[in-house]
């Protein structure tokens, strides 16, 4: 799960690290009461899920009430590449001496916390890494022995900090990692991470991504998630605890496991068609399930015809025809459907669907003629 | 022979009383598994259609013998359940638990390394399948015969796909891993096909692997050093887009990190024939058994 700046912030307050004091606000009157109380100048900030938010216009700086007002309105509503902004984040502007960049990372390769610090901040750190590599010092931390302040203080000096701010620098790393571990987060990055001419050291970004699979032991992060960015039918299917991804194309896709469903999606790209959906039923779908996970597809009104790829194993076939034939009889679809069923049961489950002799249903034995024939089908429509 | 499970497989499973557990391990009884002992903290002294349960891991380690361990208890019991496992002297944990926190898995990859003991494959994975000789996990045993190919795969469903054109060709499997498709798996692709390469039984390995991460193509480069039989592999997610996460937790193209074609590309520089349907896959590894028999 992915957090808003402010968001992150607010984490990061918890945990003791500096950020500049701001408020959320989500109309233009409460933007200004917000800019009122903190005070001019401020920064009005679009709190959306993707950079390049000033390149865009996104953020801007306020020195009185009615700047703070148009910039309220400017960018409330705006479209930043696709998303539109609901909420900004007013805080405290602050004065910059440098831009450092660091972050702390979950490195599944090398299986431990990866923390990584430059005194290039401030611009996009993929580019520094490709341009400038030895500008990022990275170390890796034994996640069993956690981080000591000699990581903070070899990084600092690596990375080739101001002299006077190594301290609180290596501070400022360990409350990060802090964060890391206690939130149980897989990303927390900040850019840029600034020096003030007092030389005090604060996160003026945040980007932090949570792991979705801890949340239990985090109930108040539960209430963090974006559900204005989500799209409709990837909420829906959230709902029905189906795992689903939304695409560009027009073939909806069913089958069962992660592995699978990728897969099938290849093969249709590669028989000339264009998948709208991942939709991974999961192990041992009952017959339910299908209807619902067939709803979400057919949700997405850009769907022209649906490829059932069934590989049972723990799911049977016979479960899955059922499913479908119950689709069939609530919401009546208008598409055409190929249907590939092979494993447990597969037998039961073709004759199934044989004497229900659904309106436009059409059963194939193999991964490669199914996917052939849905997309010659979604052509056809 | 096989790798990892068969006949002196002494099958504990953590998890045992609840109704996948009951149902799983009962499957792998009746396909030959021993399956000796259960453990449910508070029902020690039960049993499963006669399975002795008990409270630890210690007991049933010491009562029975057990030294491979199952797990099958929800996400949140799951890192404590290999650790006891672990520290009760198992040699090879098999983590079927889909759902564990990242930083959970973390922290006993390290210590399962830092202590070199035992062995952990998964979670979030199948299972080890032997055919004719044994079968922990939840891979449906009745479309794999005995044989001379060696799977390992981050993909439940795709390794029977592939599993299922091979058989019916008239080809087996020596032993099929799933490894899993999460983040921080306890055994990757080298640690597998290292044993493949050992396996006098194994001719073939396939390895099915997808989207995320490193492991394909550190595992290339390993193939290309160490591995002398032929390797045929598959990738899923050419068509994944950058940022979302297909099913699998570990199933993420990260910016321009961990995508199919760099994967596939480092394999093939590397000699691995790569298939680009799961059936093509499985025509490739028939052809070359073919060629060699």
């Amino acid at each position: 799960m992915d957090l808003l700046e402010y968001q992150g912030k607010q984490l990061f307050a918890r945990h003791g690290v500096p950020v500049p004091s701001g408020k959320p606000a989500t109309s233009v009157d409460e933007a200004v009461a917000a800019a009122g109380e903190i005070g001019y100048p401020c920064v009005v900030k679009a709190q959306v899920q993707i950079g390049g938010r000033g390149k865009a216009g996104g953020i801007k700086v306020a020195r009185n009430r009615d700047e703070a007002h148009a910039h309220a309105q400017a960018i409330l509503g705006m479209d930043i590449r696709g998303l539109t902004v609901h909420e900004v984040w007013i805080e405290g502007a602050s004065e910059i001496a440098s831009e450092y960049y660091a972050s702390v990372i979950f490195d599944r390769t090398a299986k431990a916390p990866l923390i990584m610090l430059s005194t290039k901040g401030g611009m996009d750190i993929e580019a520094v890494a490709d341009e400038d590599p030895d500008a990022i010092a990275r170390l890796h931390v034994d996640p069993l022995l956690g981080f000591q302040e000699f990581h903070g203080r070899r990084l600092a000096y690596e990375a080739g900090v101001d002299a006077d701010v190594v301290r609180p620098v290596g501070a400022m790393l360990a409350k990060l990692y802090n964060v890391f571990t206690a939130e149980e987060a897989t990303l927390v990055e900040v850019n840029p991470m600034i020096v003030t001419p007092e030389r005090d050291v604060k996160a003026l970004d945040a980007k932090v991504t949570l792991d979705d699979n801890a949340l239990f032991r985090h109930a108040e992060n539960g209430a963090l998630r974006d559900i204005s960015a989500e799209d409709p039918q990837e909420r829906m299917a959230k709902e029905r605890g189906l795992t689903y991804v939304k695409l560009d194309g027009n073939i909806g896709i069913l089958g069962n496991g992660a592995g699978l469903v990728m897969s099938t999606l290849d093969v249709v790209a590669q028989a000339g068609g264009k998948p709208a959906n991942f939709l991974d039923a999961g192990g041992g779908s009952k017959a339910d399930a299908i209807t619902s996970a067939v709803e979400v597809i057919l949700s997405n009104d850009k769907v022209q015809a649906v490829l059932f790829n069934i590989f049972g194993g723990i799911t049977r076939c016979d479960e899955v025809a059922r499913g479908l034939i119950e689709a069939f009889a609530q919401i009546k679809p208008q598409v055409p459907f190929v249907v590939r069923l092979d494993g447990t049961n597969d037998k039961e489950g073709r004759q199934l669907l044989a004497d229900a002799d659904l309106p436009n249903v059409h059963t194939e034995s193999t991964m490669d003629g199914a996917a052939h024939k849905v997309v010659e089908l979604a052509g056809a429509a | 022979m096989s790798i990892l499970v068969d006949a002196n497989t002494k099958l504990c499973v953590s998890g045992i009383t609840g109704r996948e557990g009951t149902f799983h391990s009962l499957r792998n009884r009746d396909y030959g598994t021993r399956v000796v002992a259960g453990v449910t903290p508070g029902k020690g002294g039960q049993d499963v259609e006669g399975v002795p349960v008990f409270n630890t891991f210690h007991d049933a380690v010491d009562r029975t013998g057990a030294n491979t361990a199952m797990i099958f208890v929800p996400p949140r019991f799951a890192a404590d359940s290999i650790l006891e496992a672990e520290d009760a002297g198992i040699a090879l944990i098999i983590a079927i638990t889909e759902g564990i926190p990242a930083h959970d898995e973390l922290r006993v990859y390290n210590i399962i390394k830092k202590n070199g003991r035992a062995r952990l494959v998964g979670p979030n994975c199948p299972g080890i399948l032997s055919p004719g000789k044994a079968n922990v996990g939840i891979i449906p045993a009745a479309f794999f015969k005995e044989g001379n190919v060696g799977v390992v795969s981050r993909s439940g469903t795709l390794t029977y796909q592939i599993g299922n054109v091979v058989a019916q060709r008239g080809f087996g499997n020596s032993t099929i891993v799933g490894i899993g498709g999460d983040p921080v798996p306890g055994s990757d692709f080298i640690d597998v096909i290292a044993l493949f390469e050992q396996d006098p039984e194994t001719e073939l390995i396939v390895m099915c692997g997808e989207i995320g991460g490193e492991a394909e193509e550190r595992a290339a480069d390993f193939i290309a050093a160490n591995v002398t039989k032929p390797v045929v592999a598959y990738i899923a997610g050419f068509t994944a887009p950058p940022g979302k996460t297909m099913g699998h937790a570990g199933a993420i193209v990260s910016g321009s990190h961990g995508t199919a074609a760099a994967k596939a590309e480092a394999l093939e520089a590397r000699g691995v024939r790569v298939g680009r349907t799961p059936t093509e896959v499985a025509e490739v590894a028939v052809s070359l058994l073919g060629a060699a028999a």
